[in-house]
């Protein structure tokens, strides 16, 4: 499918104050791929995920979803376009006001046309995805464990079964049983839904397993983006330091 | 990129086609529901045609299916573990568990509530005696810098606010006793009006209220995220007594600092009133401040300064009792810094009341 890019990043320019976070930065992301974006701390992936996200602009360049500009001025078309996509916070930033249940259900009562049966059972079948029970909707989420947390965060992003997922750390704080079971379910999403999955993770087992293509953010720009294989072998000094000696067993 | 779904019926066999998923069935979702509804019960179902398959398009399906696998269905393999999915799930109808309100139970869980408040008042009232007797053993330990930032934050940078309001409110009693007065010919009472009611009454209450709304409940929402993002906890870790750290010296920054914003505004205002009277009576400024020692005896003043004292003790002790209730979420903090502003005025004008009742033979100018 040489369809359009899913995310387009042209000449993205980020300055804080002094400190440059990335300079002339472009990527392109086309449907369908599964892409981690690495980088060592502070190299700025975070801030080039909320940037894709419009919810921070950049100093200077282009930032495009599905073929829309994010500086469009069509509130429309912009709403569209953000219903398209779904985010994985860190710390899965739940309402915490609203009950697990409710979280997951927000975005669906939003688009204001399902009926509260039909929605029932897509929060159940989400709860049920990310191996929470239906007797957890009741909890609040200052009643969560760390890795619920994360899990109903991920209940919540998929709610809308979105064509582009964002994940910040997904796997991070889950134990290595449920973040396999994590990839697993992810890799099947994307199997039958065809999602486009762009992801910043720590995480080398996450990334292996679940990852088609991966970016090296370092020195302020995308330095290595690729097929995972292609990448992770090359000899760019910052993925041999990041992957170490045994970066092939992963593969 | 995204094709609309399509559903074709021919002689007892649907067919499905194009993409079925949540952001394509949008558009038209009605007329998908009454083509669905409209297709004969035991129908043959053709799902090989079907570009894209979401879970919200599934349990539309198995909804319509009767939630039960239909007789004769073609499905490509991928699809089939979405429908699966759905299928598997069990099906359960929990209702929303609703909290019932009995009048009974209402006011039951209210005076529960009341009480466990006054509980946890007197607990704080308890801690900062024992803190302040600690501190009193070992001088040494005194948190200097805390109880000096507090009198900062609630006194010095409360200035100008209460310059402007003081300034205001004493303009506008004057003016409007002055409007009165002159009717009866009583011009030179205003000093004795301004004076008793500026600084026994007015000046007190004023600043509590001021320093409610804006001392208060930020002690209440600072305590309140530093439990929420465990900042108090690491104290504790760090083997810091939070009572004697967070709390203790917001108590007495409040409680120092009250008696000076009071002398403070009740100078402004008086300063406010005297400029409305020369404006509106032709009452010179020496005249006024001749005359005020002897409409107002000092005993005035000294009442006033302890009601400031009070009020800033209660006004901060009700602030940090909420904040230290604040649950991690917004809710609870929202909730518990509006309940914060709300008790803390509520009780100072209820101090103030009492005050009033013991001091009714204190300082009135017997004429």
């Amino acid at each position: 499918m040489n369809a359009e890019p899913v995310v387009e990043l042209c000449g993205i320019h980020t300055t804080f104050g002094a400190a440059i976070v990335h300079r002339d930065l472009s990527l392109s992301v086309a449907p369908g791929q599964i892409v981690g974006l690495l980088g060592g701390s502070g190299s700025g992936k975070t801030t080039l995920l909320r940037e894709m996200l419009g919810l921070q602009r950049p100093t200077a360049g282009r930032v495009r979803l599905f073929g829309v500009d994010l500086d469009d001025p069509d509130q429309r078309l912009q709403r569209a376009v953000r219903r398209r996509l779904g985010m994985l916070f860190q710390h899965g930033a739940l309402f915490s006001a609203l009950s697990v249940f409710d979280n997951i259900a927000f975005p669906l009562r939003e688009l204001r046309c399902l009926d509260e049966d039909w929605i029932r059972r897509l929060v159940h079948l989400k709860l049920a995805m990310v191996e929470l029970d239906p007797s957890h909707g009741a909890l609040m989420p200052a009643e969560l464990s760390g890795g619920m947390v994360k899990r109903v965060a991920l209940a919540r992003a998929l709610a809308l079964e979105p064509e582009l997922l964002l994940l910040d750390e997904p796997t991070a704080g889950l134990d290595p049983d449920r973040s396999q079971n994590f990839v697993d379910l992810v890799a099947s999403l994307q199997r039958s839904l065809g999602l486009t999955v762009v992801m910043v993770t720590h995480d080398l087992a996450t990334l292996a397993g679940l990852a088609s293509h991966v970016a090296v953010l370092a020195d302020q720009h995308i330095v290595a983006f690729g097929p995972k294989e292609a990448v992770m072998t090359s000899d760019h000094p910052f993925v041999t330091g990041f992957f170490g000696a045994d970066r092939r067993k992963l593969l | 990129m995204i094709s609309a779904p399509r559903l074709q019926v021919e002689s007892g066999k649907v067919s499905l086609s194009g993409d079925w998923t949540l952001a394509a069935m949008l558009p038209e979702i009605d007329a998908i529901q009454t083509a669905l509804a409209s297709v004969p019960a035991h129908a043959s179902w053709d799902l090989s045609g079907l570009g894209r398959l979401d879970s919200a398009a599934a349990v539309l399906l198995w909804r319509y299916w009767g939630r039960a696998w239909p007789a004769s269905l073609v499905v490509s393999e991928i699809h089939r573990v979405v429908l699966a999915r759905v299928a598997e799930l069990p099906e359960i109808v929990q209702p929303h568990e609703r909290l019932r309100h009995s009048p009974l139970l209402l006011s039951g869980r209210l005076a529960l509530k009341a009480l466990a408040n006054l509980r946890g008042l007197i607990a704080v009232f308890g801690q900062f005696l024992l803190d302040a007797l600690y501190l009193i053993r070992h001088p040494r330990e005194w948190p200097l810098r805390e109880c000096s930032a507090n009198l900062y934050k609630a006194g010095a940078q409360a200035l100008p606010v209460t310059a402007l309001v003081g300034f205001l409110i004493g303009i506008t009693i004057s003016y409007l006793s002055a409007l009165q007065l002159r009717n009866f010919g009583a011009d030179l009472f205003i000093v004795n009006i301004l004076g008793i009611s500026i600084i026994r009454e007015l000046g007190p209450v004023l600043v509590a209220v001021l320093v409610a709304g804006r001392s208060g409940s930020a002690m209440t929402a600072q305590i309140g995220v530093m439990r929420v993002t465990e900042e108090i906890d690491a104290l504790s870790t760090m083997g810091v007594s939070r009572s004697l750290r967070v709390v203790f010296p917001k108590i007495f920054g409040l409680t120092v600092a009250m008696p000076l914003l009071v002398l403070w505004i009740s100078a402004i205002a008086l300063f406010g009133g005297m400029v409305a009277a020369l404006l509106q009576l032709d009452l010179s400024l020496s005249y006024f401040i001749d005359n005020l020692p002897r409409a107002v005896p000092v005993a005035n003043l000294w009442i006033g300064l302890g009601k400031g004292l009070v009020f800033g003790f209660v006004i901060a002790l009700v602030s940090c009792h909420f904040g230290l209730r604040v649950k991690p979420n917004t809710e609870s903090l929202s909730a518990n810094t509006t309940s914060a502003v709300v008790t803390s005025i509520t009780t100072v004008i209820l101090v103030d009341a009492v005050f009033a009742v013991f001091t009714r033979q204190i300082g009135v100018p017997q004429l």
